[in-house]
């Protein structure tokens, strides 16, 4: 029993660590890509190649005077950013980023934990995130944020539907809501080539679900001043900040493990796999926010209900037909 | 489909820029190098004699759009000669802190004798080092190209 707590608590630990990490460095990436696009070089005065930037960004948001507005909330206003950041990492803890390894004689799965109902506790968890954006925007008793909560609340909606929608293709072809099994599912055959359709949508409906670029609408900058973090600074802001690039990560590695067959390829270890497609998919998200800009908010509504829901739907019914024609 | 393709031609022409070199200069370390042209810190000149052009006429001063040039003329005498006219710049001060180098006053002076460098760094940390005087714009006796020191600053600057 303490064994297992152990060998739990351990995983857990580095794997949250590592997030942090990436997290980080993911911040730096963004900037260096978005600059490389715009023909500029990006940060490269803190460090070589300016690879301090993050810690030097870290520490300058935690020495920020930590403002509350008067009119605020007071506890649903510190609980916000905590649930935007507490959702966002959670989630990883089904996602499996490797094989099982015997390490002193043990077998250990990497993989925080295997939920026999995996997918289903990402989608529970990565909701709850938005409850810190909507809880951060009411507490903050002001306008902007307000406007922005509520178009997230308008938007998650929307979207949470096709996400959840386009994955039962795949769940059908795997036949369970283990995470890990539907890697396995993909030892030979990656379900990007079973599901081309369901995979486009969960992409298009997870930037929506993930509040980035070109379906940013809650922060859109130029019409909602910061959106729902509007009224927070110093480290609280810092949590927000924290959420939104931990769930990128959390959101590639799902790309990854349902539709580019997790952990597996040819000669590289599997965990190196695992970080090379998560790694290419935040360059993705990066790549698109350097392309297209924001969209309009009808636009984003009529997108998400009379295109992508109706696709995603549509994909389901195919894949049913199909599974039900072949065996 | 049309917005598909036009979609996907933004990701190409982007993903091009991606692999562009950029064009940022890294500035303290590497600099621009300016047209001969360019408009910064003023300089006075000398004659082929080795003596300054300013007559201290002021007409600078009066053109100026910001009021940056301050002029104080005063008599030659055989004494005290600066040049073969009937005056002389006694105090001549530009604030760079209000000039906004549009050269106004070069086209103003009548016996050219302020012209403008490609020295453009002259930010600094207290406000009274941002009057410019004649000790500072006038090249040393007997040197006649204008603004000769500015230039070889410059070009050591450029160096580095």
């Amino acid at each position: 029993m303490l064994e297992f707590v152990l060998i739990a608590l351990v995983k857990s630990v580095v794997v949250l660590v590592a997030l942090l990490l990436m997290v980080a460095y993911l911040t730096l990436m963004e900037r260096v890509v978005i600059a490389r696009i715009q023909v500029r070089l990006g940060p490269n005065r803190v460090g070589p190649f300016g690879l301090l930037q993050p810690i030097a960004d870290g520490i300058k948001l935690l020495l920020k005077e930590d403002v509350v507005p008067a009119q605020a909330d007071k506890y649903l206003y510190v609980l916000a950013p905590a649930l935007a950041f507490g959702a966002a990492f959670a989630t990883f803890a089904v996602i499996p980023f490797g094989d099982t390894v015997v390490l002193w004689g043990r077998r250990i799965p990497l993989g925080v934990a295997d939920v026999n109902v995996g997918l289903l506790y990402v989608f529970a968890v990565s909701s709850i995130g938005v409850y810190g954006i909507i809880f951060g925007a009411w507490a903050s008793n002001s306008k902007y944020p307000l406007l922005g909560g509520l178009r997230s609340a308008a938007q998650m909606l929307s979207y949470e539907l096709s996400l959840v929608f386009s994955v039962v293709g795949v769940l059908m072809l795997s036949g369970s809501l283990s995470l890990s099994d539907v890697v396995a599912g993909q030892s030979r055959l990656w379900y990007v080539c079973l599901q081309p359709v369901g995979f486009l949508a969960f992409l298009v409906a997870s930037f929506a679900e993930v509040n980035r670029l070109p379906f940013d609408l809650p922060e859109a900058e130029n019409e909602l001043v910061g959106g729902f973090h509007t009224e927070y600074s110093s480290m609280k802001f810092a949590m927000f900040f924290l959420g939104e690039y931990g769930s990128m990560i959390t959101t590639s590695a799902m790309i990854t493990t349902l539709y580019l067959g997790g952990w597996h390829g040819p000669f590289l270890p599997p965990v190196v796999w695992f970080l090379i497609k998560v790694a290419a998919f935040l360059f993705f998200f990066v790549w698109v926010r350097g392309t297209l800009p924001r969209f309009r908010y009808d636009q984003l509504m009529k997108f998400g209900w009379k295109v992508l829901l109706p696709v995603s739907i549509a994909n389901i019914f195919v894949t049913g037909l199909v599974l039900a024609w072949v065996g | 489909m049309n917005t598909v393709l036009a979609i996907l031609k933004g990701f190409r022409l982007t993903l091009r820029h991606f692999f562009k070199r950029p064009i940022t200069v890294r500035y303290p370390e590497r600099k621009r190098v300016f047209s001969a042209r360019f408009r910064g810190l003023h300089t006075l000149a000398r004659d082929e004699a080795g003596m300054e052009k300013c007559v201290g006429c002021g007409l600078c001063a009066k053109v100026c759009p910001s009021f940056a040039i301050e002029v104080v003329a005063a008599e030659n005498t055989d004494l005290d000669r600066h040049n073969n006219t009937e005056r002389y710049a006694a105090s001549y001060v530009i604030d760079i802190g209000r000039c906004i180098f549009c050269g106004y006053c070069v086209d103003a002076c009548p016996t050219e004798a302020i012209s403008m460098t490609p020295r453009y760094e002259m930010a600094d940390y207290r406000r009274d080092s941002l009057f410019y005087s004649k000790s500072r714009m006038l090249p040393e006796d007997g040197d006649p190209r204008p603004g000769a020191r500015e230039e070889e600053a410059t070009a050591a600057g450029r160096k580095s």
